[in-house]
């Protein structure tokens, strides 16, 4: 198994293959596409972070005395909009989706490399777009756009930011058949779907949501754009329309698109589990069928955003219900990946340590999601700073940490450089505990009372937001580092060998970086996913 | 409000805050059950099986039918029964008892209005007397708002154009926070309300001397003169409109065959938008109102109209007990 790939001493990598800007701007092999969508995410990521901080440095006071009201609403529409549709949604699956795909099944190449290709012009221009709208004159809706609100007491960049994400929209669309596609018809010979690795299995599922959930976003967008400029009554009820048909649409689907965020992330770690166990998954089919449990489940839940908001009590009663049933195919998930660790071979490096980041948080932010979908209790912390860190655990906190996780545990692969361990464990440390300190007191906050967008609030709740500010400062030395580290690798850090983590699955089979078409030969599939040794003590046969 | 060096845990202020607060913690327990094994074996697991520690690892499980469905069939139970008691508690919050005392809210960009039923009119502060039920009926003049009340437990997002209904029953007398917990624009956080719980005594005194001299039904008869109402709909009307006495309530025949129940959204239709409904028999000649009447004069015209007598025929109107509240019927 650990024959060297002798397309490592012949063929060049797809970084050294060509030179220039020219061959970056229009390539379309998809591991340069998907250092491409790196970089670029990365920019929405800090620029994100930039008004997250603007919003809390105003909270570390009651009065609103740094940014003006409007001022603030921008700010924290700012962060919303840009973390969600231009950091999170493309984050895992255009990266490492694009990166791993091709190579964890043993193909060439996307299916649609031209697509693919397109899709990042997409998401880069609708950007781009988005982010002149944010800056200009800004948009203060928050990033859920609720009517009449959005359409008949705002401003007019609001159509412009719906453009912006309407037009990112169609990236997501077609990334998410991208892979589908690719999943089905460029498998290797024998790579059968239950020899998948689970991080296929989870973008599979993840590609799905992206497919049917995006179209509904794009329609409700457009009504949102037609009612402020021609009058056009859907929502407003003045104009004859209905505010809450807003909410159902837009929920719809604003929370599949929350596994958009997480399910990547979970397939992330089943791979970190995994690899840093040098074991077989506990429960292959369990932890593959779970995500399309989550997909499909994901779809029937949207109403436990609406238990106050005006729609029907037996409706209530029934999301509820849904919404305990979705949270069983994660619980399985967190299980198996805890029993993976029961008689392994465990190393301890970065990658693992974000992991256990990962099943913290996300453990966290699962259970308080449940507290929301309990429908006399979200009565109560419905709309308010329980439900602003509820979805940080799972938005940021889990989903980033399995992004962290799997730029360290691939990032040999992708660049052939190795990283200081020492700094990507202390960032990964300071990450799980800035974190905490950032949102466990929102929790607090919210069951006393504290609404979310909020710009002053009562001065009993200071104590607790000075905290959340601090936190978020040690949160944020912890995100910037890995960008210094990691950059520092490419120059100063030693060659990557092909399989440094001793892991098992094609990517690690190949040379790091791979060559341009991945493999020298197509590689044929006789064994299972993770096919570490049963027995045994010590290394790999 | 009293003042705390660190408050971590709200005030309580009626019986169903208490209810939500032991359903949180009976949850949080039940849920420590299935999560601290979780964080526990992975720690445990983390340091016993390091790359080379001496420990047996012969027989490793690729997975197991039996242990899969412990974990998932356990706590998939143990949820059910906290979501039955919660949905019950959620059925009481939402349904108002039949001899609740009915105040009107109207909220707008960026102020609570509250009217009692003696037409007493506060803007940003709430009394009411503790040991009653209270129903909140409310509606927006513009955006989605939400009164949100941390002591009790509760709150409900205002619509504009559809009631919506919130009710408690204070146990303990107190000045109280209200917040809008729905963000509604510049000065959202702004939106803010205090919420007073009186002794019987002290709210009738405050009752008289808040200097209503007229009922909200009064009120509203003042504005069926002066809009014109009566002109068609009065007693000595000349245009041929349908007469209201004994309306509220009642079941009315529309010109399209089909009938309706005339509740207070009905009456605010057909004052805002007459043609919508039309009553069968009648042509449609009534203007619309809705540049002339707000909101607040809706609410004082349908309180004269259900004054003028409430309709006996037809089902039981949306108001009455243990129904659905109006904002259970949606659009």
């Amino acid at each position: 198994m650990s024959q060297k790939n002798p397309a490592a001493d012949r063929a060049p990598s797809y970084l050294a293959d060509e030179h220039g800007l020219r061959t970056w701007l229009l390539t379309t092999d998809h591991k340069r596409i998907a250092i491409l969508y790196l970089i670029s995410v990365t920019a929405f990521f800090f620029l994100g972070s930039l008004a997250a901080s603007l919003v809390r440095i105003e909270l570390v006071t009651p009065e609103g005395d740094l940014l003006s009201p409007d001022g603030y609403n921008r700010a924290f529409t700012l962060h919303g909009v840009v973390m969600v549709w231009f950091f999170l949604i493309p984050s895992i699956p255009a990266v490492f989706g694009n990166f791993l795909i091709p190579i964890m099944i043993g193909a060439r190449d996307m299916a649609f490399p031209k697509l693919n290709l397109f899709s990042w012009y997409l998401l880069v221009g609708g950007g781009s777009f988005t982010l002149y709208a944010l800056l200009a004159g800004g948009v203060a809706t928050g990033w859920t756009f609720y009517t009449p609100l959005s359409t008949m007491f705002s401003n007019g960049h609001v159509v412009a930011v719906i453009l912006g994400v309407f037009i990112v929209g169609f990236s997501s669309i077609l990334t998410g058949l991208n892979i589908i596609v690719t999943i089905h018809r460029l498998r290797a010979p024998g790579m059968t779907w239950f020899r998948m690795p689970l991080f296929c299995w989870s973008l599979y599922a993840t590609s799905v949501i992206l497919v049917l959930a995006t179209p509904v976003l794009a329609i409700t967008l457009l009504l949102v754009a037609a009612e402020h400029l021609f009058g056009i009554g859907v929502f407003d009820p003045r104009l004859g329309g209905d505010p809450l048909l807003f909410q159902h649409l837009f929920w719809f689907y604003s929370h599949p698109a929350v596994y958009i965020m997480i399910l990547p992330a979970m397939g992330v770690m089943s791979e970190l589990v995994t690899a840093a166990a040098h074991k077989r998954i506990f429960g292959y089919s369990f932890v593959a069928y779970s995500s399309l449990a989550i997909a499909v489940i994901g779809f029937m839940v949207w109403g436990h955003h609406m238990f106050v908001a005006g729609q029907s009590m037996y409706a209530s009663m029934v999301f509820s219900l849904l919404s305990f049933l979705v949270a069983i195919p994660s619980a399985i998930k967190v299980y198996n990946w805890t029993a993976t660790l029961y008689k392994s071979n465990l190393t301890i490096d970065a990658h693992f340590l974000y992991a256990l980041t990962f099943i913290g948080l996300f453990v966290i932010g699962g259970i308080t999601g449940l507290f929301l979908a309990l429908l006399a209790a979200d009565v109560h912390v419905h709309d308010t700073y329980f439900v602003v860190a509820h979805f940080h655990y799972i938005m940021v906190g889990a989903a980033v940490a399995g992004f962290f996780g799997g730029l360290h545990f691939w990032w040999p692969k992708m660049t052939g450089r190795m990283y200081s361990q020492l700094w990507g464990k202390i960032a990964a440390v300071m990450i799980f505990c800035g974190f905490n300190l950032t949102f466990f007191p929102q929790f607090l906050l919210g069951y006393l009372g504290m609404p979310r967008r909020y710009h002053s609030y009562p001065e009993d709740f200071q104590f607790l937001h000075v905290l959340s500010s601090t936190g978020a400062a040690v949160l944020a030395v912890g995100y910037v580092m890995p960008f210094f580290y990691l950059l520092w690798s490419l120059r100063y850090g030693p060659q990557a060998e092909d399989d440094p983590w001793d892991a098992a699955g094609l990517e690690w089979r190949t040379s790091s970086p791979p060559p341009t078409h991945n493999f020298l030969e197509t590689p044929i599939v006789d064994f299972d996913a993770y096919e570490y040794p049963p027995e045994a003590t010590h290394g790999r046969s | 409000m009293d003042d705390e060096f660190l408050r971590l845990w709200p005030q309580a202020a009626s019986d169903h805050a208490h209810a939500i607060d032991w359903l949180i913690w009976s949850f949080t327990g039940m849920m420590a059950i299935f999560v601290v094994p979780v964080f526990v074996l992975t720690i445990l697991f983390a340091i016993r099986y390091r790359k080379g520690t001496r420990v047996s690892r012969d027989h490793r499980p690729r997975g197991s039918m039996k242990v899969e469905m412990t974990w998932i069939v356990l706590p998939f139970i143990g949820s059910m029964i906290i979501y039955l008691v919660s949905a019950r508690l959620y059925y009481e919050v939402k349904t108002p008892p039949a001899d609740a005392m009915v105040i009107q809210v109207v909220a707008k960009q960026w102020m609570w209005k509250f009217q009692h039923p003696g037409g007493q009119r506060e803007i940003n502060t709430l009394h009411v007397p503790v040991g009653r039920p209270v129903r909140l009926n409310m509606i927006s003049q513009d955006v989605i708002h939400s009164l949100y009340f941390p002591a009790l437990r509760i709150k409900q997002d205002l619509l504009p154009g559809r009631y919506t209904a919130l009710w408690f029953s204070a146990t303990e007398t107190g000045r109280y926070e209200a917040f809008c917990a729905e963000y509604c624009g510049t000065d959202h956080s702004k939106m803010l309300a205090t919420l007073i719980v009186q002794s019987p005594q002290e709210y009738q005194r405050w009752l008289s001397q808040s200097g209503a001299s007229e009922s909200l039904a009064e009120q509203g008869e003042v504005l069926f003169r002066q809009f014109g109402c009566s002109g068609c709909h009065g007693p000595a009307a000349v245009a041929k409109a349908p007469t209201l006495e004994g309306l509220y309530g009642r079941r009315v025949a529309l010109h399209d065959g089909t009938s309706v129940i005339a509740d207070q959204a009905y009456i605010r239709d057909s004052i805002l938008l007459p043609h919508k409904q039309l009553v069968a028999g009648y042509e449609p000649i009534m203007p619309s109102f809705s540049n002339v009447i707000d909101e607040e004069g809706v609410l004082r015209l349908t309180a004269y109209i259900q004054s003028l007598g409430e309709g006996e025929q037809g089902e039981p109107h949306a108001d009455s007990p243990r129904n659905p509240p109006p904002e259970e019927t949606a659009p």
